[in-house]
């Protein structure tokens, strides 16, 4: 399988008035053209890693790695300007909650055009015509009504459609997907996620899908890391994620409320020092 | 004896070209010391119900009855020692700037007991956070916490009937579960009767005795447990929702 990105000991520390707080401690993966879940509860540093990727996170936070290699090479060692290039070019990333990443004053069609043109050389019709076919691929209906309007008027499941269209247009090779559908309904989820999973599909891209909710990890995904207290503590194929062993995932699995099995009391997850001092697990395929 | 009895509950926002009809001619009975579920998708009126309940949607018609006695338009005093309600998000419930003990103390004073000091003791016992948390602001607790601080409230006038609106969709599946526990034991200690919403079908399985399907503003069918656990459902939409979450 073909690597599109590897990374290898990636460190996220701040600076805090008790010290230095680190949130992502050694990580180490590689991603090829798959569709790769991050799972973990708030705080595990899931999250923090999508954002290194894309060297999203401010100072006077720090990151730190031996090297981020996309296709062999390091995104470390580039400029500001020359991440831009990589950024929506190369790698994209889609956010949590379509209401906070759009803007709110700019009709959608003014936005995916400005995305496509920041871009690529085209000129306004091209852009235009462009915008529409996106739309439709995520289906949309009406896509030209939807051009003509702005953020608010749209629904949450519609909003996240739009956020991965115009996430897609560039034709990134690796998409990730920051908890992209925790703030949707649970049919609109489904449609979604068949999207993103159709256009994956299609263009060979990677995917890294950050969740929390392991049930949609373990049927969307090929490949599952499972963190805890900024490291890898399991790594394991998604469907195989049942029968996983370690006892935080097995911990996290039981804690669920389940249809078919009802029982009186759900398990509590006991948590042990021990796994937040245990070392990463490698997270390469 | 039922603890709550709805019938023919519309509840509508904005007038005439705005208007908005949130809840259509909803109708349902919970008994004393049930647990009864409210599920849908969002915009389906499910929490608008809850709000209509408590008095936070003030343009209803219809019949609200809590222990038999009917509601009215203007809620008296005993009503919100009967009736408390626990919100979704416990990062946006809790005043920023009160410590836990005023939390607690403000809604005990308001309510009009005495030994205000004892009782702050004793629901932080409740909720299992104990007496070091007593002088914590909500910052320096976690989303757990602050939702069993949010829970504390809520029992502070020792009412009946408790509205819970996602009580647990804000947080971790492994806080999720603790915060589940809780409420199911707090049930069986001091008997009450729970009208909970949420969009996890799995969530009210694991906590209701009998649920309510809505969609766009309808209840489209009313089902027990069991029925919920042999995919019974008759209806399309619960089917539907039932296949998308199981």
């Amino acid at each position: 399988m073909s690597m599109l990105l590897d990374i290898e000991n990636l460190w996220v520390r701040f600076p805090t008035r008790q010290g230095i707080f680190d949130a992502v401690r050694g990580v180490s993966f590689s991603l090829g053209r798959e569709r790769l879940g991050i799972v973990g509860e708030s705080g595990s540093g899931k999250s923090m890693t999508g954002r290194a990727i894309l060297s999203l996170i401010r100072p006077p936070g720090i990151v730190e790695a031996d090297y981020i290699k996309l296709e062999g090479h390091d995104l470390l060692a580039k400029s500001e300007k020359e991440m831009q290039a990589v950024r929506g070019q190369r790698i994209s990333m889609v956010m949590q909650d379509p209401k906070f990443s759009l803007n709110p004053v700019m009709t959608i069609g003014d936005q995916i055009i400005e995305a496509y043109r920041l871009h690529a050389n085209a000129s306004k019709a091209q852009a235009h015509a462009k915008s529409i076919e996106m739309l439709e691929a995520v289906s949309i209906r009406d896509p030209e009504r939807v051009m003509r309007a702005y953020p608010h008027e749209m629904s949450g499941g519609m909003g996240q459609r739009i956020m991965i269209a115009m996430m897609l247009i560039p034709n990134p090779e690796i998409l990730i997907a920051d908890e992209p559908t925790s703030a949707l309904d649970v049919s609109v989820q489904r449609q979604v996620l068949d999207i993103m999973d159709r256009l994956v599909k299609e263009r060979g891209m990677g995917l890294i899908f950050i969740s929390h909710d392991l049930n949609l990890v373990a049927d969307f995904c090929d490949r599952v890391l499972i963190m805890y207290a900024g490291r890898i503590v399991e790594v394991c194929a998604a469907d195989k994620l049942h029968e996983a062993t370690h006892p935080y995932t097995r911990g996290l699995l039981n804690s669920l409320p389940r249809l078919d099995m009802p029982k009186d009391r759900l398990e509590v997850l006991q948590r042990d020092p021990a796994w937040s001092e245990a070392p990463s697990v490698s997270g390469r395929s | 004896m039922s603890m709550l009895e709805i019938e023919g509950l519309n509840v509508w926002f904005g007038t005439a070209r705005d208007r908005v009809d949130a809840v259509k001619g909803a109708g349902f009975r919970v008994g004393e010391g049930e647990s009864f579920g409210l599920v849908g998708e969002s915009g389906s009126g499910k929490s608008t119900i809850l709000r209509a309940i408590t008095g936070l949607a003030p343009t209803w018609s219809g019949r609200i009855a809590i222990d038999g006695q009917p509601v009215a338009a203007r809620r008296p005093k005993e009503f919100f020692k009967t009736v408390q309600m626990v919100f979704q998000d416990p990062y946006a419930s809790l005043h920023p700037r009160h410590s836990v003990d005023q939390v607690l103390g403000e809604t005990l004073f308001l309510h009009g007991f005495k030994d205000i000091d004892s009782r702050v003791v004793k629901l932080l016992d409740d909720v299992g956070l104990g007496q070091k948390f007593r002088f914590r602001y909500p910052h320096q607790l976690s989303g757990g916490q602050r939702q069993r601080v949010a829970i504390a409230r809520a029992l502070a006038p020792e009412p009946k009937l408790l509205l819970l609106d996602e009580p647990t969709s804000a947080l971790d599946v492994s806080v999720q579960a603790e915060i589940l526990n809780l409420l199911v034991d707090l049930r069986q200690e001091h008997n009450l009767t729970y009208l909970m919403v949420s969009h996890d079908l799995s969530v009210v399985g694991h906590m209701c005795d009998q649920l309510a399907v809505m969609k766009d503003g309808k209840i489209v069918e009313i089902l027990d447990v069991e029925a919920l656990r042999r995919m019974e459902a008759t209806h399309p939409y619960a089917q539907h929702l039932l296949q998308a979450s199981v």
